[in-house]
């Protein structure tokens, strides 16, 4: 029936041989994968393709509009960076993406098969609904056994192909004895189907066939759409995650994985890299930028002797160093353990759905056992007490509660996904709306991590344009910030000779024959000022000083007005230097706050929150902060933090704006309402049909309105997160 | 009511190849990037036909 594909119906053995098939179809079966995140539109498409197929070894490359990524097939021996440069010379932004492909192909096998199951139970719903149609109408005797013969031929395989997922699952929650949603669900299709069966064999009047198929579709659908949503968002992770692959670089010039180093080896950290391992710095001169591990906003200078974490920037000369620690003790493998202490608190909360499915699926278990006892006492009729009970266990069975919670997390999600935000955990949403008190990390989470010069405007125009000229002969983020600010500020370079940057202290020249000199305050002679500042030196002046100050991240302080206009506390936990946290306090607004915290400091500070009943929201995104993340009852990061502070948080915020976070409360409490609304329905529903069911007046066409009723009321319910 | 014992087979029959047809779409990959598929209607490269195989 699929052609040139192979016969079997098993989807793994679709995806792996059949690259020649695929290609015919425009699918490839390609080596190497490179993400595309500025990939918008049909001309990008064919500009993206062309360019890369005209490059030597390239094979066939196909971009996928839908994730962002390219395919390529290609010869062994081109490597993905220098495709990588190939985009990057027409314009396109491109990662490299090699340990996910596993991983990606593996989620769009579950996709499939779910999307085959349910394609199976609409197929079987529908037919056998045309039959039903026709015995709710009136056919009879030997004709209304035929249909139920011809539904049952219908039924019984696609119920047994199609609700295999929800056996799997109840069976693998009943054999560690406890319950889940889908053991109801399980429950009311397989005696469904088997008493329509038995019905049927022996000419009855009622067969639920059509219940249990629709059943199985709807409860398909709800799977489905939560798979997809969460399938987005994780594909989208994994490639923040795959854009940081740890390298070293050996002092032979050699480029090897973190993973092979071995203490004793000697490491070149180039500036503008992060130190890949911790270390002993034996050769060179440089400042480092330890803003992500610790939280500090000022440069550290550092030389021969000192030890270097691994993690930190190197932002002016090239080090060398010796590894010391490897793998287990090294400081990012502590900072992993308190994590995953951390995480197993937190797996401990448990959704709404499985909350409802733990008081739901007994009460619908003893309802029906009641109504088989109360049945079967009151006429002595075995099979008209079993009816009755199937048919209660049908009209409870929790198809509008299967559809409740993952059609509002897919609209949701969808309306946070364009918003600029990624929801990587199934419960965050509602962890979310639950949240009281807001913890943020400084540097990098409210503010961008970038300096910025403070009154240039107050200097002279002969040093600014000296200080420019300066500044452009070095790659350290002060003078670039500086550079920048004076650039616009529409001052010309001065001209300059001799100019050279001496690594850790700063860069130096000769202008109009005296020497001038911009760096740290000891180094050009300077009295230092507080706070970061960069001083510049001519020959028979007095130092000047350029001011910096941290920017703020856009609506930063849009978003604490907003989140104390909704009521909840806002706290500032930092790892930097009080004077600079005070600073960005006062420009925020937030008036608590506590400076050099250690790692563990705010994860304890967040357990004591949590102890004192708090449900603390932490947005952060240095190493410093990824216990205080995980520990936390919910926790946000932009896509600029590290790779661990993404990993550990349930939302990623895409862009680089803070306002997000504010919609991302606003809908995940709508959210929620529409959840605890959803059940009001399901439960409202029951209210009036399980009495009915139980006095015996349910009818097959009863259960089919009944259940397509509530789940179409659910699903618009829903949808109306989506406009608003 | 001898129709029926044309009709139903034919209903049955119609239905069934509507999935196959979809199952063929599946296996073929072709729900893997609705949003680039929508957008290379607009390109004029693979008018005439697909991509040729790679061999």
């Amino acid at each position: 029936m699929s052609g040139p594909a192979a016969p079997s119906a098993c989807p793994a053995c679709v995806a792996a041989p059949a690259a020649r098939d695929r290609a015919g179809a425009g699918e490839i079966g390609g080596n190497i994968i490179l993400s595309l995140p500025t990939a918008h539109c049909a001309a990008c498409i064919s500009a993206v393709e062309r360019r890369l197929e005209q490059e030597p070894g390239v094979r066939a490359a196909r971009v996928n509009l839908t994730l962002r990524r390219v395919t390529i097939d290609a010869e062994e021996t081109l490597s993905p960076a220098h495709l990588v440069n190939v985009l990057a010379g027409i314009g396109y932004e491109a990662h490299e993406l090699d340990s996910t492909t596993l991983a990606a192909t593996e989620t769009d096998r579950r996709g499939r098969d779910l999307l085959m199951r349910l394609a199976v139970a609409g197929f079987a719903m529908m037919n056998v609904m045309m039959l039903s149609v026709a015995v709710w109408s009136g056919a009879s005797d030997t004709t209304r056994d035929l249909f139920h013969w011809v539904s049952a031929f219908v039924a019984v395989p696609a119920v047994i192909f199609a609700a295999r997922p929800f056996f799997d699952n109840a069976w693998s929650a009943l054999r560690v004895r406890r319950l889940n949603m889908d053991v109801p669900i399980s429950l009311a299709i397989i005696l469904a189907t088997v008493m329509s069966l038995y019905e049927t064999s022996l000419g009855g009047k009622h067969a639920y066939f059509d219940a249990a198929l629709s059943l199985t579709f709807f409860l398909l659908a709800g799977r489905y759409l939560d798979y997809r949503t969460r399938s987005v968002a994780r594909s989208a992770a994994e490639e923040l995650a795959a854009l940081e692959v740890p390298r070293a670089l050996l002092e032979s010039g050699e480029s090897v994985a973190v993973a092979d180093l071995r203490p004793g080896d000697r490491v070149r950290v180039l500036p503008g890299t992060r130190v890949p391992v911790d270390g002993e710095v034996e050769e060179g001169e440089s400042e480092l930028d330890r803003s992500l591990l610790t939280g500090e906003s000022l440069p550290v200078a550092v030389g021969p002797g000192q030890r270097l974490n691994a993690g930190e920037m190197n932002l002016t000369g090239p080090l060398v160093l010796r590894v010391q620690a490897a793998g287990e003790d090294s400081s990012l493998r502590r900072m992993a353990e308190l994590v995953a202490l951390a995480e197993t608190s937190r797996n401990r909360y448990t959704s709404l759905a499985d909350r409802a499915a733990a008081v739901y699926a007994p009460l619908v278990h003893l309802l029906a056992l009641f109504a088989f006892a109360g049945w079967y006492a009151a006429t002595g009729d075995i099979r008209l007490s079993v009816n009755i009970a199937v048919a209660v266990l049908i009209i409870t069975c929790p198809c509008a509660l299967g559809l409740a919670v993952p059609a509002v997390t897919t609209a949701a999600s969808g309306r946070l996904f364009r918003a600029g935000m990624l929801i990587k955990s199934p419960t965050a949403l509602e962890r979310l709306a639950e949240a009281d008190t807001v913890v943020f990390d400084k540097t990098g989470t409210l503010t961008l991590g970038q300096p910025e010069p403070v009154g240039i405007e107050e200097h002279r125009r002969t040093d600014l344009a000296v200080a420019r000229a300066l500044a452009e002969g070095s790659g350290h983020p002060l003078s670039q910030a500086l550079c920048g600010a004076i650039r616009a500020a529409g001052i010309a370079p001065a001209a300059l000779d001799e100019i050279r940057e001496v690594p850790g202290h700063g860069v130096e020249a000769v202008w109009q024959g005296r020497r001038v000199r911009l760096g740290r305050a000891d180094w050009v002679g300077a009295a230092p000022a507080g706070g970061t500042a960069a001083y510049l030196a001519i020959d028979g002046q007095a130092p000047v000083i350029f001011a910096f100050s941290d920017r703020l991240r856009p609506g930063a302080a849009a978003l604490v007005q907003g989140l104390k206009r909704r009521g909840l506390d806002v706290i500032l936990l930092s790892g930097d230097a009080p004077a600079a946290v005070a600073d960005v306090a006062v420009r925020t607004g937030i008036e608590a706050w506590e400076a050099e915290m250690l790692p563990a400091d705010k994860a304890a500070r967040i357990a004591m929150l949590a102890k004192s009943g708090r449900r603390v929201l932490m947005v952060g995104d240095g190493l410093n902060d990824t216990a205080a993340l995980a520990s936390a009852h919910v926790s946000i990061s932009p896509a600029s933090a590290l790779e661990a502070a993404r990993v550990v948080s349930d939302i990623v915020l895409l862009g680089a704006s803070l306002e997000p976070v504010e919609e991302a409360l606003a809908t995940a409490r709508a959210a929620t309402r529409r959840i605890k609304e959803n059940f009001t329905i399901a439960a409202l529903y029951n209210m009036i049909a399980v009495p009915v069911a139980l006095a015996g007046l349910a009818t097959p066409l009863a259960a089919a309105l009944a259940m397509s009723g509530s789940s179409i009321m659910v699903s618009l319910n829903a949808l109306r997160l989506v406009r608003r | 009511m001898n129709v029926l014992v044309i009709l139903i087979p034919v209903s049955l029959l119609l239905g069934a190849g509507g999935l196959a047809a979809f199952f063929w779409a599946l296996r073929n990959r072709q729900f893997e990037d609705p949003e680039g598929d929508a957008r290379r209607i607009l390109t004029r490269d693979y008018d005439e036909r697909p991509k040729a195989p790679r061999e």
